[in-house]
C-alpha cells in the first residue's frame, strides 16, 4: 500500500464513500453478470425453475448440463474446431509475426523499407469484405480451417509492437553473438526470444484470443453447420435461443430429470468463456508494457 | 567483420544531435554493394518474406479486386472477363435509400458514441489513478480489462440474458409486479444499448493509455499547486487535464479517422432483434445486400465507397494531428 504524499489533504468520508460505491458499482456490473450465468450453468433443473430464470442465489447444483454439452455431438465438435483452429492460428500468426517483427528490427538491412511499407500501409485502408471473401472463395478455402486462419493470420499492429520491443534490445548484445559466429535465427532463437518473453505472451494472447472469439470469418467462409466454431453455436443457441436438447426429449428416465434449457445455454457460455478467464491472469501483468510501446511507437 | 559492424552502427540511436553520435563514422545504407548485403542480410529476409506474402495475398491482393466495383462481375466470367461499367454500381449506390440510411446510422452511432463513450474511459482513469493502494487498484484493473477479451457474441449474449425480454432484469420486475420493458428489442433505445455494451467492453481497457499518461505527469506540480492551496478540484483542472491533453487529442483523431468504422459484429448480431432500420450500418448493409443477393460489383462498390472515405478521413486526421503539434498515425515525411 503506497502512502499518501504529506502534500495531500486528507481525503473526506464523503469523498471516500463516493469513491468506494463507484468503484464497488463498475466490479459488480463486470463480475455479477458472469458470476449469474456461471451458476445457472450449474443448476439443477428445480433450482432454475424455482428462480424463474437466471439463478441468482445457489440452492441445488449439479454439473447435468455440462455432461450434456460434452456427451458428443454439436458443442463438442465445436469445442474441437475453436480449440484447433485457435492453437494451429495461433502458432502460425505468432511464429510469422516474431519472424517478421525481427527480420525487420535492423533498420539498415536490405529492403527493409520497403517491406516495413508494406505492412505499415495495411493501418490505412482495408480490403473490404466482398474482394477477400471472393479471394477467399477463387482460392478454395470455403469451409476450409484455413480461411479461418490465413486471412487475419498477420495483424500489422502487433508486429509493429513486437518490432519496437526488438529494437529496444542493445546492438552490442547482438553483435557479440554475431561475432561468435551466430546467424540471425540462432540469434532470434537463442537470444532475443529469451528476453522477449512478456511481450511475447501479450500478442500471443491476443492472438490466441482473436481466433478464440473469431465469428465474422466463420460467418462468411464456413457454410457447412459440422464445421462450425463455438461462437457460431453460441449465436445460435443462445443468443437466437435455439434449444440444444428438444423439449419433447426425456433425458433420464430413472430420474427424470432433464438438465434444463437455460443451464445449457448458461454452460455454453462458460464454455466460451472459459478460456479466457484462465490465461487472462497469466498475461495481465504484462498489458500495459505492450500497449504503451504499441500506443506510442505504431 | 566489417559487415557485421556497418548494420548496427547505423542504427539511430536517437543520440543523433549529441556530440559523440554524429562524431562517429556512419558508413551509409548504400554503402555496401547489393550483393554484400544480400549475403549478410538473407536470413533477416527470409524471416520477414512469409508473412509478407500473407500480407501481399490476403490484404493487396483483394484490394485490387476492389476493381469489380466498376464491373458487372460475375464469378463465371471472373474479373478479367466482366463487362466493365464505369460508375453505373456508383450511381445505383446513391440512389438507394437503403444505402443512405445505413449512412445515416453509421454517423449517427459515431457521433452518439463520441458523446457518450470516449470521455468514459479518461473519468475511469483518473478515478482509477486516485485510488492510493497498489493491490487494489490492480485488482480493479484486472477486472475492468477483462471483457475486452470477450467476443462480441458473448457480450451480447449476457446483455440480453441480463436486459432482454426473458432475462434477470424482466424477471426481478416481473416477480415484484412490474411490467418489464424489453431493451433489447427496442429500436429508439438501441444507441443506448449499444453504447452501453461498449462501455462495458471495452471502457475498462481504454484506462490504460490515460492511466500511463497520468502517471507520466511530474508529480512536483502537484504538490507545488497544493502547496500554494489549489484545492483538489482545481488542481485536476489545471494539471490533470492538460497532462492528458496530448494523448485525448491524439486519441480524437484516431477516432475521426475511424468514423465509419463502428464495428461490425455488434450491429449483424442485434440487426434481427431491433430491425434494419435502426441497426443497419454500412457493413452489414454490404453484407446483406451482396452475399445474400450475389451483387458482387454492388457490394464491392459500397465497400470502396467506405474504403475511400475511411482513408480521406484518416489523411484529415493527420493533417488535424500535426496542426496540434502532434504526431499522428505516420510522420509528416
Amino acid at each position: 500500500m503506497s502512502t499518501r504524499p504529506t502534500w495531500q489533504e486528507r481525503p473526506t468520508l464523503f469523498g471516500l464513500t463516493i469513491k468506494g460505491f463507484l468503484l464497488t458499482l463498475i466490479v459488480l456490473c463486470m463480475i455479477y453478470p458472469i458470476y449469474v450465468v456461471i451458476l445457472t450453468s450449474v443448476s439443477t433443473a428445480q433450482a432454475v425453475t424455482e428462480a424463474g430464470g437466471l439463478v441468482t442465489r445457489p440452492s441445488g447444483l449439479s454439473l447435468d448440463a455440462y455432461r450434456e454439452l460434452f456427451g458428443g455431438g454439436v458443442v463438442t465438435r465445436a469445442v474441437l474446431v475453436s480449440t484447433g483452429v485457435t492453437v494451429v492460428g495461433t502458432a502460425v500468426s505468432l511464429g510469422l509475426t516474431i519472424l517478421a517483427a525481427y527480420g525487420l528490427s535492423r533498420t539498415n538491412s536490405l529492403f527493409h523499407r520497403p517491406l516495413l511499407f508494406l505492412f505499415l500501409l495495411t493501418f490505412l485502408f482495408t480490403p473490404g469484405m466482398i474482394p477477400s471473401y471472393l479471394l477467399v472463395r477463387e482460392l478454395g478455402l470455403i469451409d476450409s480451417y484455413w480461411s479461418l486462419i490465413l486471412p487475419s493470420a498477420i495483424s500489422a499492429f502487433n508486429l509493429v509492437v513486437m518490432r519496437a520491443f526488438f529494437m529496444n534490445i542493445p546492438g552490442e548484445v547482438i553483435d557479440s553473438a554475431r561475432i561468435d559466429g551466430a546467424g540471425d535465427f540462432r540469434i532470434l532463437g537463442r537470444i532475443v526470444l529469451p528476453m522477449s518473453k512478456g511481450v511475447t505472451a501479450v500478442i500471443g494472447l491476443f492472438y490466441a484470443v482473436g481466433y478464440w472469439n473469431a465469428f465474422f470469418n466463420a460467418v462468411l467462409y464456413i457454410n457447412d453447420n459440422a464445421k462450425w466454431p463455438l461462437q457460431l453455436i453460441l449465436r445460435q443457441y443462445v443468443q437466437q435461443g435455439m434449444n440444444l436438447v428438444p423439449n419433447t426429449r426425456t433425458y433420464d428416465t430413472a430420474t427424470g430429470a432433464l438438465p434444463p434449457n437455460l443451464a445449457i445455454k448458461m454452460a455454453i457460455v462458460v464454455v466460451a468463456l472459459v478460456p479466457v478467464l484462465i490465461i487472462y491472469p497469466f498475461v495481465q501483468k504484462h498489458f500495459t508494457k505492450g500497449v504503451i510501446i504499441g500506443a506510442v511507437k505504431g | 567483420m566489417a559487415v557485421l559492424k556497418s548494420r548496427t552502427d547505423s542504427e539511430p540511436a536517437g543520440d543523433l544531435t549529441s556530440p559523440a553520435g554524429s562524431a562517429r563514422r556512419r558508413p551509409r545504407p548504400g554503402a555496401l554493394p547489393f550483393r554484400a548485403r544480400l549475403r549478410r542480410d538473407w536470413q533477416l529476409l527470409a524471416m520477414t518474406l512469409p508473412a509478407a506474402g500473407l500480407v501481399l495475398v490476403f490484404h493487396y491482393v483483394p484490394t485490387l479486386g476492389n476493381v469489380i466495383a466498376f464491373q458487372d462481375y460475375t464469378p463465371y466470367d471472373g474479373v478479367a472477363g466482366s463487362p466493365w461499367v464505369g460508375l453505373y454500381n456508383f450511381q445505383w449506390l446513391f440512389s438507394d435509400p437503403e444505402f443512405w440510411q445505413a449512412l445515416r446510422n453509421t454517423v449517427t452511432i459515431t457521433t452518439f458514441q463520441l458523446v457518450f463513450y470516449f470521455p468514459v474511459p479518461i473519468a475511469l482513469a483518473i478515478l482509477l489513478d486516485s485510488v492510493l493502494s497498489r493491490k487494489l487498484r490492480l485488482f480493479i484493473q484486472g477486472i475492468v480489462y477483462m471483457p475486452h477479451f470477450f467476443s462480441w457474441v458473448l457480450v451480447v449474449s449476457l446483455f440480453q440474458q441480463i436486459l432482454g425480454g426473458a432475462g434477470l432484469l424482466a424477471q426481478t420486475l416481473r416477480q415484484h409486479g412490474h411490467e418489464p420493458w424489453d431493451i433489447m428489442t427496442n429500436p429508439d433505445a438501441f444507441l443506448v444499448l449499444v453504447t452501453a455494451e461498449s462501455v462495458w467492453k471495452d471502457a475498462g481497457w481504454g484506462t490504460i493509455i490515460f492511466l500511463a499518461a497520468l502517471a507520466a505527469i511530474n508529480q512536483n506540480l502537484y504538490e507545488a499547486s497544493a502547496v500554494d492551496g489549489a484545492s483538489r478540484w482545481r488542481r485536476m483542472w489545471h494539471i490533470t487535464l492538460p497532462g492528458l491533453r496530448p494523448v485525448i487529442l491524439l486519441l480524437l483523431i484516431l477516432r475521426l479517422g475511424d468514423a465509419l468504422n463502428v464495428g461490425f459484429e455488434q450491429f449483424f448480431l442485434q440487426r434481427d432483434a431491433v430491425g434494419a432500420h435502426a441497426a443497419e450500418v454500412l457493413d452489414t448493409f454490404v453484407y446483406w445486400r451482396t452475399l445474400m443477393t450475389g451483387a458482387w460489383s454492388y457490394g464491392a462498390a459500397a465497400g470502396l465507397f467506405k474504403g475511400l472515405v475511411g482513408l480521406i478521413l484518416i489523411v484529415i486526421a493527420n493533417k488535424v494531428a500535426h496542426r496540434f503539434g502532434e504526431q499522428g498515425i505516420y510522420k509528416r515525411s
